[in-house]
């Protein structure tokens, strides 16, 4: 059977009511808390989990599919109505739907970054669905080198290759990775660094770190911030519809929004704000109305919101297919998957493929229900916009301990929600980026199992590690993107680096 | 502004350190089973611990130089009231229950956003937090602590 066929079944298996039913609920949860201010796709996802702890698994991800999803869109109509955008990958939409949404054309911005958003989430969703049978055939060739080397490669470049400073995000991976460390060692069975604390002998709890550095870390940063700046909610006046001119200046960059941010999301280089700067930059070049950009160009809108889309449909490929998380939100997912017993990669595709293509088909489902979602109904979720900040924060640690109380409801996972919190806050003053640490905990482990795997078949003989082809050339991108970086930064050039650097997804 | 030296990058340096010693300690009484591979289970937390310790003396060239981005202003009180209301509702959790314990997390968070009327934020966070524990424990049946006043409205819990 081909990629078609299995996606007709899992288009069978998404359309039952209760399926139909699930992905309803999650994509207007994942739009309703994405559209809160100050809340992006990561902690969306984090916050939602327990939502899903008493589902069945196919119910359950797909419920998670539509939060994804609905999360971005969510997180786009937060940046075109407000003048701060709460999350990195939104603040190319920013720049010019703001601008937009300020001369009175807030609606067309808003259309064109649904309609850009729902077309780069069907077009990535099929070459997602398509492309992973491929990559599962080659997966299965991969040996435990291969993966380790893969992992380090998501490790450098999630860590060190972007963002202002290659010191701060190796700290914040190697916390992470120390992390990972703590509980019993898969292989030998022997406690480490759990000093005789029965609750760390299963490890850390990626969900809670996460929940705790997204929200109780950013809330701590919110609070103490001297000046409050007041959010100012742009109305959105007129028609949400566009004109003949909005759609003829939109459609081309919807599609080359696509086709940049997917690869980008796909590769293990993490990140879907590097996919919306790259297609700000193209639109810039292309457009025929170059004095408009800065002051609300339709093209800087629709062409960064196709490809934010795109990648986030992108980074579902290493997920899915290897395993591989490569961003704070897809780290998050595994663990979502992992509450089921469920371990992404070649092998889910096997045993279990009504499951995986159910969630790829519920992808296709939720991205159109987001769109009829999203335009008339836009009015109601702008009024989200306007929840006050005491309310909303004390609402979102509300939900947050909720997340971690109905996991395990014990003072000591609270403890732990507390501690990463204030280790977050710290970590934000100081300038630290939160992803390394999420995604070195749920990958630390991992990769050492890999690690020792590789190594226990070779013997202890650690060339092994380069002698695989494969292997040899992920590590050699990996050393590139560690020193690169490092050189263009001794020599001044850091700026383009810091800007896209990305604090979550 | 002239470089001059971070402090608050040298706790953080000191800090690694540290977390890089307690790395060290513990996994120097592991059992180092390394079979054939000569990798045991002390091998991995004693390379991540030598590169914080790296990390660590980065952090303090770093710090010696002024690298570190200048720190936003921060305002104590209300970082302190949140993290006071996380650890009220952590040690009320078990004796007073989910609404109780909860709602004054929430009135705290509150008050750290300048909603500083206890006596109106207290009430309105324990019947949100109780219809929260409602939705959750009765119809998504997630397990969250009662205590007195759900007892008093769903007998079994």
């Amino acid at each position: 059977m081909g990629a078609f066929d299995f996606l007709l079944q899992g288009l069978a298996t998404a359309a039952e009511p209760m399926m139909l039913l699930y992905a309803l609920i999650g994509v207007t949860l994942g739009t309703a808390v994405g559209v809160l201010p100050g809340i992006g796709p990561a902690l969306t996802v984090a916050l939602l989990l327990p939502v899903t702890y008493r589902l069945d698994a196919a119910g359950s991800l797909i419920m998670f599919a539509g939060i994804y999803y609905g999360g971005m869109y969510g997180g786009s109509t937060t940046s075109i109505l407000l003048n701060t955008p709460g999350e990195s990958a939104s603040i190319i939409t920013a720049l010019e739907g703001n601008k937009m949404a300020r001369k009175g054309r807030g609606g067309p911005a808003l259309a064109t970054a649904a309609i850009g958003s729902f077309i780069a989430g069907l077009i990535a969703t099929l070459l997602l669905a398509f492309l992973a049978p491929s990559i599962v055939k080659v997966a299965l060739v991969f040996g435990p080198r291969e993966y380790f080397a893969l992992m380090v490669l998501a490790f450098v470049t999630v860590s060190a290759a972007f963002g202002d400073s290659a010191l701060r995000g190796l700290t914040s991976l190697f916390l992470g990775l120390a992390l990972a460390c703590v509980g019993i060692d898969q292989l030998t069975g022997q406690a480490r660094l759990s000093f005789g604390v029965p609750e760390l002998l299963d490890g850390i709890e990626v969900t809670t770190m996460a929940v705790a550095m997204f929200a109780v870390g950013e809330a701590l940063f919110i609070a103490g911030q001297r000046n409050h700046q007041e959010d100012e909610v742009t109305a959105v006046k007129g028609s949400v519809w566009m004109s003949r001119r909005d759609w003829a200046r939109s459609w081309k960059p919807w599609l080359r929004g696509t086709f940049i941010g997917f690869p980008i999301g796909a590769m293990p280089a993490g990140g879907a704000e590097i996919g919306t700067f790259l297609s700000y930059a193209t639109e810039k070049k292309l457009t025929k109305h170059p004095e408009e950009f800065g002051n609300g160009a339709i093209e800087g809108v629709a062409g960064p919101e196709a490809a934010n889309n795109a990648s986030a449909a992108g980074t579902l490929v290493p997920l899915l297919t290897l395993g591989l998380p490569t961003s704070a939100t897809a780290a998050i997912m595994l663990a979502g998957f992992q509450q089921f017993g469920l371990q992404p990669g070649p092998l889910l595709f096997a045993t279990n493929p009504t499951l995986v293509w159910g969630l790829i088909a519920s992808l296709l489902i939720a991205n159109a229900m987001l769109l009829v979602l999203n335009l008339p109904m836009i009015g109601l979720w702008v009024k989200l916009l306007t929840v006050p900040k005491p309310w909303l924060y004390a609402g979102i640690l509300l939900f947050a301990t909720l997340g971690t109380i109905g996991a395990n409801p014990s003072s000591f996972e609270l403890g732990m929600l507390l501690g990463f919190g204030v280790l977050g806050y710290v970590m934000r003053l100081f300038g630290y980026p939160i992803a390394p640490i999420v995604v070195g905990l749920i990958l630390g482990p991992m990769a050492e199992q890999q690690l020792r795997r590789a190594l226990a078949i070779s013997q202890g003989d650690w060339t092994t590690l380069v002698h695989s082809p494969i292997a040899a050339v992920l590590l050699g991108i990996a050393a590139l993107a560690l020193i690169v970086p490092l050189i263009l930064r001794a020599r001044g050039k850091g700026q383009v680096l810091s800007q896209l650097a990305g604090d979550e997804d | 502004m002239p470089r001059r030296r971070d402090t608050a990058a040298l706790v953080i340096a000191a800090g690694l350190a540290l977390v890089a010693g307690v790395m060290l300690w513990d996994s120097a009484r592991l059992a180092d089973l390394g079979g054939y591979s000569g990798v045991g289970p002390a091998s991995v937390p004693r390379v991540v611990a030598y590169c914080l310790l790296g990390l660590a003396v980065w952090t303090v060239v770093a710090a010696l130089k002024g690298d570190f981005p200048a720190r936003p202003q921060q305002n104590v009180p209300p970082v302190l009231w949140i993290i006071a209301g996380l650890a009220a509702q952590l040690v009320l959790l078990h004796v007073a229950g989910f609404s109780i314990a909860t709602g004054i997390l929430f009135a705290f968070t509150a008050r750290a956003f300048g909603k500083t009327n206890l006596a109106k934020t207290l009430p309105i966070g324990i019947v949100f937090a109780f219809v929260v524990w409602m939705v959750f424990s009765q119809l998504l049946m997630l397990h969250l602590p009662p205590g007195p006043l759900e007892h008093l409205i769903f007998r079994q819990g």
